[in-house]
């Protein structure tokens, strides 16, 4: 399962961040970018996500996956498509092979969402 | 009152993985190595085909392994009766090998041989066609087999692989007669998503086309600014040379 292991690199990469930010401020999202051409199951991850963080400093915090369709570009056309991810590769219109990928080969955590301690936080 | 902010990171996924394989790639730079990552599904004929290369090469290249395995050290010691190092990782649970492993790996390479003497470094990774794919290890070529019996449509399938491969060796070609399957079909669906790619029909058992096998490592071995793949990694690697 290397839903896991990117699981584990996830936490890591947020925890340096956290870390870093004063009073270590409470994370309620993440928001990953995953591509559609990469061996990762969004399905996989949010388990292991779940059951990796449990007890840790971003246990119930939520994580948010946006997918990327596969885009190529073919230069001989000059156009993008979107390739048959199982099936066909090449360019429907003119069969050169997929040199150019445009999209879907993202494995990125873009940006988390918290709650800061606030002056009103502390009021009773 | 609740407030709530956002951060952007933009960092990705795998950036721990790519700095430790571009950390292990400036090793070998350092000690004129060249490490080629050996991928395939579960016996699609890796261990075979790394034994007819040692028999093959010895004399051209100095070759050592670093061998990845779930939980045996069947495969290592196959390969260690070739009288080449052979450094053994059980992946544990781990369906591939990552940048660290590979790392403890050269660690033992530093400390129980002479790293300096040799030219080649053959990674054979964990039989899986999905995952070591997307860890890379700090090889400069990237080799995937697939057997005939596999069947052709495994490289549209399973296309990571296939598509990031410098060179692929169809194995078990001597089996080709007995099987309703076209090598040429084979071939054809890798170059739909990866049209530079070298792909060499072998058998281990027969022999048939290792020659250009060897050839091909050769080339990429002796004259590595050919085909080295460039650290890619931002952030700083530094060769302990």
């Amino acid at each position: 399962m290397h839903e896991t292991d990117m699981t584990k690199a996830l936490i890591l990469t947020v925890r340096d961040w956290w870390e870093a930010q004063p009073g270590q401020p409470a994370i309620e999202k993440v928001h990953l970018t995953v591509g559609k051409f990469t061996c990762v199951e969004p399905v996989g991850l949010q388990f292991a996500f779940e059951v990796q963080t449990r007890g840790t400093f971003l246990d119930g915090a939520e994580l948010v996956i946006r997918e990327t369709p596969l885009i190529a570009y073919c230069h001989d056309c000059q156009s993008e498509y979107r390739p048959e991810i199982g099936l066909q590769y090449a360019c429907p219109t003119c069969k050169s092979p997929m040199g150019d990928i445009r999209s879907g080969r993202e494995l990125k955590i873009d940006r988390v969402e918290y709650a800061e301690a606030t002056a009103d936080n502390f009021r009773v | 009152m609740h407030q709530t902010f956002d951060a952007a990171l933009g960092i990705d996924l795998l950036h721990v993985n790519q700095a430790g394989a571009d950390h292990n790639r400036a090793h070998f730079d350092a000690w004129g190595i060249t490490c080629m990552n050996i991928m395939s599904s579960p016996g699609a004929g890796k261990t075979a085909l790394l034994e007819r290369t040692l028999e093959g090469l010895h004399g051209d290249l100095a070759i050592a392994i670093i061998e990845g395995d779930m939980t045996t050290e069947l495969d290592a010691d196959r390969l260690r009766q070739y009288g080449v190092p052979v450094i053994a990782i059980n992946t544990g649970r781990s369906c591939h090998l990552d940048a660290k492993m590979v790392a403890g790996g050269i660690h033992t390479l530093e400390h129980s041989y002479d790293p300096s003497a040799i030219d080649l470094v053959l990674v054979e990774n964990v039989g899986n066609l999905v995952c070591p794919a997307e860890f890379e290890v700090g090889e400069h070529a990237k080799v995937a087999l697939l057997s005939i019996t596999e069947g052709e449509d495994k490289p549209l399938k399973y296309p990571i692989m296939f598509q990031e491969a410098d060179c692929l060796l169809i194995t078990k070609v001597d089996l080709a007669p007995y099987l309703e399957v076209s090598i040429d079909q084979i071939a054809a669906n890798v170059r739909q998503m990866n049209p530079d790619c070298t792909i060499i029909p072998v058998s281990a058992k027969t022999g048939e086309g290792l020659d250009v096998w060897f050839e091909w490592v050769r080339d990429r071995s002796l004259d590595p600014a050919a085909s080295r793949r460039v650290s890619t990694s931002q952030s700083g690697v530094h060769a302990h040379g």
